[in-house]
């Protein structure tokens, strides 16, 4: 289990594209469903990039809207224009 | 195909223009007049600058994105007012959860507001001062959002009504509230571990997520748009909690043992609270969806590990007594249930003993303790109250002086005998559930010998008198409404009721 | 499943917890300001003394030389509670950043005289360390103060500032073209410009004090109370015959904000001096000081910013504070 970073979403409409574009851009995520939220494991880092999202919604997303629907996360997290990244070591 | 997403004003470097820059140093006034309380605690920081703000979130964005929520989380409010949403929960006994939620964990979150507008305002460094500020702002919404989302059970359940008063005066409710005076009573830098890192980082998952996850899945919409939207705020302290421990032990090598120190006192102190939380999983859930220990696997063995892994290149290791923690896991919800059901008289919810349905889920949930130590006991309760002889504990416990738990847990590795340990200080004896409660009162005996012990102080007169009832008068705990068994309580016909009329019009 | 609730009887049995309806006289509907302000800080029976200062309790009414009864007497007018407070910023701030980009788009700060450009920089940029003073005496207030109706206005109080001391570097680095260095600028004439050293000093003096309802009364009624009609009505009316026009749409927010605080404040105030004889003497005591300090610290910048007509603005905003303060039963 070293190293796994984590990110629980909601699960609802606004957070689906985000949930899809983590599970795309993130080979070894894996989504662990429960009542209401979903919470994605991935070894050592995950990323949340705004143009997969962008993508999925057709409109520019900004990544701080990330803070619409987030539950939880485990990792230390580093934010620019671009991306969320979750990792350890950091 | 969309367009490339349009570039803007770097996002770290506009952050940084609009903040870092607005403080300066002070030169009518001596900065350590203006920041008293950042220093005595020992820790020492060279550079304040050396701060990453993990999230930039300018006040602008804050506004919009909160305010965003609000509305969300306000129109699932108004509308399950409307329709009557709490005919919707699987059942009322259901409600006793959000009692003690209300009772317990509400107020704590206004005393967060309180103290992250203490050091928003007095750490020396600009990146920690706002995000504390903001964090404050956000407790103030936890705390009003979650009165609003249970106003409306107050309307139609008891043992809601009296929150705050109860939250002052009642005995289990000394446990939450102690434990934030001793964060609030406490310098900056604890304040910040014991709540930012050991109790929102490492804890708090443990609160929120599965117990969330349990009112969506008991049919509670309300509260679990308040809990998920709470969480939401919840991600921005966790990356404050565990940005201010690595920056401490960044900072200067004499803050690992300060650090470590408060990270073992912590953990320790939010392990004992969130054995309320173990209870409400385990038993107040009429529908479960994971037991308490499989939460801690996840919340504290799991995440908790691969972070104190990531730690450790700072020298900082598991906290003390982990260990024991994980342990006690099999044990903790059982034996709290254990005693509110004993204490039922005195409780501001009603209690209930397992169905057989529950007991077995209970013993497929813990195959090494429930069936051994725990099912016996339930199913000789069940004799008694069969017999008319419903057991009630009508001895005063002891309570531990630092939890302030009656003394009901049991030694490590012998689940069988009750734990006790004792110290004195200054003359007077102190009693202990555990030897993490002993060493934390040892380290500051100064400040844990002036608990406000509620057993104590009925004794001593300081509650409204020495008999039950006017101890349950002066906690504005009505008997027979608020307190005993689920079972012949108000709460219990009124639901009855109700599902008798629906019966009738669904069949 | 769908049940037909109008066949269960769902009658409440209360209309709002125990401790609203006491002081509302009666179980009636609450408002949700009410509900969420009402007795909500704990108020007895605290465990251990803070280690930071142990003379009073974390929550003590000790705190501050004024007495009241009733600290829920301090409603706020706006009613606010967290929702309406950030839905209403959040309102407020859109017509900001519509006007923003409508300016930038247009490039209408370069039509502003140079001269006055550089004025600018010296009068409104630095304003946002003055900002950032009130946000620090805000979050004291909220820290320090006694009931949830006023540290839960007061933390409001502390976003709003950091919010506005934002939108003024917001404007710094659309007037420098994009990057910070007209910040740095302005911070060093509010570190180093004599017309800033009486305001700087009478912020730092205000971040020591130990009366939070002091801190209250000198920062948000008197310091407030002259520099937002010195800066936003005089300085501005004076700019418009520079052609700083444009600069007025971008400081929209603080005055509409500035209308809207100070009936708070003013509720605030009222409520305590008519408490007590004892609260209004020294209400009425700290006025006086802090309106003469400010009147002496204003006096340099007015005069750089309007010369000759700066006398005649000072005087009439210290007049306009001076019939406010009346009015909120203070003796001048």
């Amino acid at each position: 289990m070293a190293g796994i970073v984590s990110i629980t979403l909601q699960n609802n409409d606004e957070a689906r594209p985000v949930i899809e574009s983590i599970l795309h851009d993130n080979p070894s995520a894996n989504a662990n469903y429960m009542p209401g939220a979903v919470k994605i494991d991935c070894p050592e880092r995950l990323v949340v990039k705004a143009e997969s999202v962008s993508a999925r919604i057709g409109r520019d997303w900004d990544p701080q809207e990330i803070h619409l629907t987030i539950v939880s996360m485990g990792g230390s997290l580093d934010e620019d224009d671009e991306e969320l990244v979750l990792s350890w070591g950091a | 195909m969309t367009p490339p997403r349009k570039k803007k004003l770097n996002l770290k470097k506009r952050y940084e223009l609009m903040t870092r820059g607005l403080d300066w140093e002070t030169s009518y006034q001596k900065m350590d007049d203006v920041f008293p309380y950042d220093t005595f605690e020992g820790i020492k920081i060279t550079d304040w600058s050396k701060w990453e703000d993990p999230f930039r979130l300018t006040m602008d964005a804050y506004w919009k994105y909160q305010g965003e929520k609000e509305r969300k989380l306000y129109a699932v409010l108004d509308s399950f007012a409307q329709n009557n949403g709490q005919l919707g929960i699987s059942d009322a006994r259901y409600v006793n959860a959000i009692k003690l939620f209300l009772t317990g964990v509400t107020p704590l979150e206004y005393q967060a507001h309180r103290h992250f507008a203490h050091l928003g305002r007095h750490i020396r460094g600009v990146g920690p001062r706002v995000a504390a500020q903001m964090q404050s702002l956000d407790e103030l919404r936890h705390a009003q959002t979650q009165i609003h989302t249970i106003s409306h059970y107050n309307k139609y359940f008891d043992g809601f009504a009296e929150f705050p008063h109860m939250h002052d005066r009642v005995w289990y409710l000394s446990v939450p509230k102690s434990f934030f005076d001793d964060a609030c009573s406490a310098g900056p830098f604890e304040f910040f571990t014991a709540i930012s890192f050991a109790f929102e980082y490492v804890l708090t998952n443990l609160l929120f997520v599965p117990f969330m996850s349990g009112a969506a899945y008991n049919g509670d919409l309300a509260t679990v748009t308040f809990g998920f939207s709470a969480q939401s705020d919840e991600a921005r302290h966790m990356t404050l909690g565990i940005e201010v421990i690595k920056f401490m032990l960044e900072q200067h090598p004499d803050n690992l043992p300060i650090v470590q120190q408060w990270v073992d006192k912590w953990f320790w102190r939010g392990h004992k609270m969130l054995g309320l939380v173990a209870m409400m999983m385990d038993y107040m859930l009429p529908k479960r969806i994971m037991s308490w220990k499989e939460a801690w696997e996840i919340y504290f063995t799991e995440a908790g590990g691969a972070l104190f892994e990531d730690l450790s290149r700072y020298g900082l290791r598991v906290p003390k007594y982990a260990d024991i923690a994980t342990d006690e896991a099999e044990h903790i919800s059982h034996q709290n249930w254990s005693i509110f059901y004993q204490y039922t008289q005195a409780a501001g919810f009603h209690t209930w003993l397992p169905s057989d349905e529950e007991m077995a889920w209970l013993s497929e949930k813990y195959p090494n303790t429930f069936d051994k130590y725990y099912r016996p006991r339930f199913e000789m309760w069940r004799e008694m109250e069969a017999r008319g002889e419903r057991f009630y504990n009508n001895a005063l416990p002891q309570l531990c002086q630092t939890c302030q738990i009656p003394m009901g847990y049991t030694e490590p590795g012998d689940p069988t005998r009750i734990g006790f340990r004792s110290t004195e200080y200054a003359g007077e004896r102190y009693h202990f559930c555990s030897d993490g409660c002993k060493d934390i009162f040892e380290n500051e005996p100064e400040k844990f010998s002036q608990a406000w012990l509620p057993v104590h102080q009925i004794f001593q007169g300081n509650c409204g008198g020495a008999e039950l009832s006017d101890v349950l008068e002066w906690y504005h705990m009505k008997n027979g409404t608020d307190n005993m068994d689920y079972t012949g309580s108000p709460d219990q016909k009124q639901w009855d009721a109700w599902q008798s009329v629906r019966k009738r019009v669904a069949g | 499943m769908s049940i037909d609730i109008k066949t269960v009887n769902v009658e409440p049995k209360r209309q709002t917890f125990a401790h609203v309806a006491r002081r509302l006289g009666s179980d009636k509907p609450a408002s949700r300001y009410e509900e969420g302000v009402f007795d909500v800080q704990a108020t007895k029976h605290f465990h251990y003394r803070p280690l930071w200062g142990p003379e009073h309790w974390h929550f003590d009414e000790g705190r501050t030389a004024i007495g009241m009864e009733d600290w829920y007497l301090f409603k706020d007018p706006r009613q606010l509670y967290y929702g309406t407070y950030t839905i209403a910023r959040a309102n407020m701030h859109q017509t900001t950043d519509h006007n923003f980009a409508f300016e930038e788009k247009r490039d209408m700060l370069a039509n502003i005289d140079p001269a006055w450009r550089e004025m600018i920089v010296g009068y409104l940029i630095p304003l946002r360390h003055y900002e950032w003073g009130a946000n620090m005496n805000a979050c004291s207030i909220s820290d320090a103060g006694y009931g949830t109706a006023i540290t839960s206005a007061a933390i409001f109080t502390a976003g709003d500032r950091l919010g506005i001391a934002q939108i003024l570097s917001r404007i710094g680095i659309v007037l420098g073209g994009g990057d910070g260095e007209l910040l740095d600028e302005a911070k060093q004439q509010w570190m180093e410009a004599d017309a800033w050293q009486g305001v700087r000093k009478a912020v730092e003096d205000s971040l020591v004090l130990k009366d939070w309802f002091e801190a209250l009364l000198a920062q948000f009624l008197v310091m407030d109370g002259m520099i937002y009609p010195l800066v936003y009505n005089h300085f501005d009316t004076e700019g418009q015959r520079h052609g700083a026009a444009a600069l007025s749409m971008l400081c929209e927010f603080m005055v509409d904000w500035s209308a809207e605080h100070n009936r708070w404040v003013d509720a605030v105030v009222k409520v305590a001096a008519k408490e007590s004889d004892e609260n209004q003497a020294l209400l009425s005591d700290w006025y006086g000081t802090w309106r003469d300090t400010m009147t002496e610290a204003l006096a340099p910048l007015a005069s750089m910013v309007m010369a000759d007509a700066a006398e005649a603005a000072l005087r009439d905003v210290h007049q306009q504070l001076d019939d406010r303060a009346a009015k909120l039963g203070l003796s001048i």
